[in-house]
Order: structure tokens, then sequence, then C-alpha cells
């Protein structure tokens, strides 16, 4: 039982890690209608910013996110204007291809400037707390509690403000917005610096859980945050949080009773049925083609 | 009749100068593995342009086929075939095995592809990719993680050559059959083709085996030169170098392929002395190239006197317009 129990706040705290990247991939799907395959890099971005900023300039942990955050974002919206802005008229597999390649070229960069994985100093005190066998870090409260807030001020700015109703609009129609005087091209850079934030602050808090990053870990984390996203239904914000603990959860208890190289083989096999069955995800809606 | 006598000739030259290369030695031996390398990516590249070019799906598995077809053929040849077999024998056969079954589990990847398209068949190929990937590094009788060895140096420069030439001259002749002008319909608008009288599932079953098959051709040329394969050589950075040179050369474009696979392969060696900064500029070749040129190099025309075509206006495709 406390077996059980532990493994279930392991799952929590890699579902929330998940569901704070997938949430970069959905509000960019819902608005542009594109994949930004990029995203997972700027996630590893965010984590070697985060390490930049806690070694170099010695900063403690909250300037040290928000550093991350920031500079993530910035990167963020350059992208955006300059790869991803001439070609929101182009054939949509020009944007597709356009992502892919950029995000080899921020892993490339990367690598280019720090050429061996890095390892991440502590940022806060570690102390744990004792339950009965069952054992809660410091870390592990400062991830979930942290993710949870993200999450619920960005469904609060969606639902409530006045920039959160602008997003909604476009991702309904983006023709027809512009006419209603919505400025979209500063609410997409606005959507784009979002989503690379919240991805920067998950990779600042994956340094911090598993210390060892490399310029290739967002290939990996990114795909299963995109994968929370589909399982969810991509373009639904509320479904990339549910997506993500549900691939936490499915990951940790593939891991609990296989040997853990099963784990990428049982999470793209779930993607792969999920994507045949029920491509519109658990929240999402299904969109007939039409002629 | 005068102009396939030409060509024919022509194909027998460049097999005779394939051989005299290594037999008599008239290129340094790294010009001739850059030369091997180069046709093993025409024969990826081309075959890719079958379904991301002329049927213009968004396929990212190409290295996943190429594993599949690397590691059956390697399999074949270090322990099914007997080893006194002469090469002669035993690397076509081992090469046709490892495409045969890049080509059934090409099948897995054709199944979805009726039901979804555009990104999600992007995704749908790469969820592919990966698990073949970790089903690769799941088995231990290959090696598991730590690859596989023991394939003997069967790829020469005379086989590339062939298997090049028997490659676009299949994929051509494919391109330019109803199913390749089926293949083009899809492209344009599916659900018209259907409408026209195309079987839709029909065509992609075939396009997707049948580049399914020369990728695992590939691998298996790929895995007899190396001597040595890991199931991480075949992730999705390369099918992302595959995707380049499609894209650099031109999509549905067989000519454009070659174009493509040649540009991309030397100046990856070219520029190897720049080291990882190379790596930079391949994703960035990509970048602008869609940014400018979002067709390449060749977009959707061909190079005539390479392929040779029946008639122009037949195949004279649209460009892929804007999306609706």
């Amino acid at each position: 039982m406390t077996y059980f129990l532990q493994q279930c706040l392991n799952a929590l705290q890699l579902g929330s890690i998940y569901a704070l990247i997938a949430l970069g991939y959905t509000m960019v799907y819902g608005i542009l209608s594109m994949i930004n395959f990029a995203h997972g890099d700027l996630f590893m971005i965010g984590a070697f910013m985060a390490f930049a900023a806690a070694t170099l300039l010695g900063l403690s942990f909250v300037p040290t996110l928000v550093f991350a955050m920031l500079a993530v974002a910035l990167l963020g919206v350059l992208i955006e204007r300059l790869a991803y802005k001439p070609l929101r008229q182009a054939h949509k597999m020009s944007v597709v291809i356009t992502a892919l390649g950029i995000g080899i070229l921020l892993e490339h960069l990367t690598l280019a400037f720090s050429p061996y994985p890095r390892h991440m100093p502590p940022l806060i005190a570690h102390f744990s707390w004792n339950f009965g066998g069952l054992s809660l870090s410091s870390l592990q409260l400062l991830i979930i509690f942290l993710s949870m807030a993200l999450m619920l001020a960005l469904d609060w700015m969606v639902r409530r403000t006045k920039v959160g109703m602008a997003m909604r609009a476009i991702s309904w129609n983006i023709t027809v917005v512009p006419m209603m005087g919505v400025p979209v091209n500063r609410i997409i850079s606005l959507t784009f610096a979002i989503g690379a934030s919240l991805g920067a602050a998950a990779g600042t808090m994956y340094a911090m859980a598993y210390p060892v990053i490399d310029p290739y870990m967002g290939i990996m984390v990114g795909w299963k945050a995109f994968i929370s996203a589909v399982v969810g239904g991509i373009g639904n914000i509320r479904g990339a949080m549910i997506g993500g603990f549900i691939l936490g959860a499915v990951e940790i208890g593939t891991v609990a009773v296989l040997p853990s190289t099963y784990r990428d083989f049982v999470v793209f096999s779930l993607l792969l049925g999920l994507l045949i069955f029920r491509p519109w995800g658990i929240l999402g809606t299904p969109r007939p083609e039409k002629v | 009749m005068k102009h396939q006598i030409a060509i024919l000739g022509l194909i027998f030259a460049g097999w005779g100068l394939a051989w005299a290369i290594p037999h008599y030695g008239w290129l340094n031996p790294y010009i001739q593995l850059v030369l091997m390398y180069l046709g093993i990516n025409i024969i990826l590249a081309a075959s890719l342009n079958l379904v991301n070019g002329f049927m213009g799906e968004f396929s990212v598995g190409h290295a996943g086929f190429m594993a599949v077809g690397a590691y059956a053929a390697s399999c074949l040849t270090v322990a099914v075939f007997p080893v006194n077999w002469p090469a002669v024998m035993l690397f076509p056969v081992a090469l046709v095995g490892g495409g045969l079954a890049a080509a059934v589990t090409a099948l897995i990847v054709a199944v979805p592809s009726f039901r979804v398209r555009g990104d999600y068949l992007a995704i749908v190929t790469l969820a592919f990719c990966m698990i073949v990937k970790s089903v690769l590094e799941n088995i231990e009788g290959v090696g598991g993680p730590r690859g596989f060895m023991g394939m003997e140096r069967l790829t020469t420069l005379p086989w590339v050559y062939a298997w090049v030439v028997l490659a676009l001259w299949m994929l051509r002749n494919l391109v330019y059959s109803k199913y390749g002008r089926g293949m083009t319909a899809i492209r344009d608008d599916e659900i018209v083709a259907n409408l026209c009288g195309i079987n839709t599932r029909r065509v992609k079953i075939v396009a997707f085996v049948v580049s399914a098959f020369w990728a695992g051709i590939a691998g298996g040329l790929f895995a007899h030169l190396l001597q040595f394969i890991n199931p991480r050589m075949f992730d999705l950075l390369k099918s992302t170098e595959i995707l380049i040179m499609v894209y650099l050369g031109g999509m549905a474009s067989l000519g454009g392929s070659v174009l493509g696979a040649a540009i991309y392969t030397i100046m990856m060696e070219v520029l190897r002395p720049f080291g990882v900064w190379r790596m930079v500029l391949m994703p960035l070749l990509l970048v602008v190239l869609m940014i400018f040129r979002p067709q390449g190099i060749m977009g959707l025309r061909e190079v005539r006197w390479l392929i040779p075509g029946r008639d122009r206006a037949a195949v004279k495709p649209t460009p892929p317009g804007k999306d609706s």
C-alpha cells in the first residue's frame, strides 16, 4: 500500500511536468492548428537557462525560475516571428517541417555551446517528511504545488480575462476575429510566450528533480508531453492537464510492473491506439472534414 | 526506341564505371565510401518522396522502416544463410528479405493513414518509428541497445549502383502508372479522388508498402556497409535527414531527390571540419528553404534526362495550393 501511494506521488510529480509542457503544445495548436514540434526543445532550453542562472549568476530558486521563464518566452516569440509567421499562409506541412527543423537547430546550438551533460546544483533546501513509510520531499511538494498554481492561473486567464477571450476567439475562427478589432499577431505572440514560459518552468523543475541535463533531453520529454496533449484532446487546455497526469500515471505504472526499457514502447503504443480509435482525445471534439 | 537503347547503354556504362572504380582503385577509398552513402541516401530520399511528395502525406517514420530492413537483412546474412554461399547469391536475397520485412511493417502505418491525415499521420509514423526503436532495444537476440554486429562488408559500389538504378526505375514506373496518378490525385484532394473512382485505400497501401520496401533495402545496404547497427542510429534525426533531402531536392520529383541527396551528402562531408556547427547548419537550411522555396529546388518538376517520362502533360501536377 505504501509502495502504491509512493508511486502515485511519483506519478503526480512526473505528470505535473508533462502537463505543463503539454499546455504549450495545446495552446499553440488551439490557436494556429499547428504542432509546434520545437516545444520540447524550448523545455530543454529552459533547463539550460536555469542552469546558467544558477551557476553563472548564482541566483536562488525564484530568480532562477523567473529568468528561465522570461528568457525562453522571448525565444519562443522570436521563433514565432522569424520562422512561423512568414509561413502562416503557406501549406500546413511546411510549418510542421519548419518546426521540426527549429527543434533540431535548438538542440545542436545548445550542443555547440555545451557539449557535455551538465549537473544542476540544488536550488532549494532538501528535507523530507515521513508519513508511516511514505516519504514526501520538499522538491516533490514544490513541483506539484507550483505546477498546480501555474495551471490554475492559466485556466483562469483563458476563461476570465479579455486576453483569454481573444485567444478563444482566435481558435474559434482566425479569419473573422481580426475584423472585430482583436490584435491577432500580438495575441499569437503572447500565446507563444506563455506556452514557452510554462515549458521553461517545467524545464527548471525537471532539472531540479533529475539533475543531469543534456541538449537531447527535450526530445523524449517533449514527445511524451505532446502525447499527453493528444490524449486529453489537443487544443483543449483542461484536456492537456488531464492528459499529462494520465501519461505520468501510465509511465510510472509501466516501470513499476515491467522492465523500464518497455516504458517508451507502452507509451507510444498508447498514442498509436488512441489515434486510431479516438484521434480527438478525451475532452476534444471530432472535427469532420468538409469538402 | 532509340532513346531507350541509349538509356540502357548509359546504365550499363555506369555500372561498368561503378565496377571499375574500386577494382582499379581510381578514387581513394574515402570518396568511394561517400559515393556509397550517396547511393543509399538516393534510395531513401526517392522512396520517401513517393509518400511525402507524390502522395502529399507527411511521414516521418522512414528511419523506422530502414531499421527494420537493416536488422532483418543482417539477421539473414549473419544467422540464417550458410556462410559459404557466394555473396552474389546471398546478398540480394538478404536485402530483398529486409525490404519485404519493412514492407510488411508498413501495413501497420498504412492502416491508420485511412483514418488520419496531415499532422496526425505525422504523429502516427513518428510513434511507429519510436516503437520500432524501442522493440529493437528490447530484443536481446540482436544485441538490444548495444547494437548488432558481425555482418560482412558485402556492400560495394557496383551493388549500390545497381540497387539505385533498380529503385529509380521501379519508382519511376510506379509514378507514371495508374497508381502514380492516383497518388497525385490523393495529394490534390483525397475526397475528390475517392469520388472519381480511385481506390484511395489501395493506392495508399501500395505507396506505403513500396516506399517502406525501398527504405528496407537501403537499410540493408547501410548495415552491410557499416557492419554495425544500433537502434539509436534510426531515430528521428535520421528521419529528418531524409526529409531534408526530399524537401531540398523537391517534392514529387525523383530527379529532385537524387539532386537533394547529392547536395546534402556532399555538403555534410565538405563541412565535416566544422564539427558540430554543420549540424546547426543542416536544420537552418531546412527552415530557410521552407520560408523561401517550400517546394524545393526541383519542386514538382522532373529532371527529364535522368527520369525519362512518356508524356509531359499527363504527369504535370498542380502545385500544392494553400491549405483549404
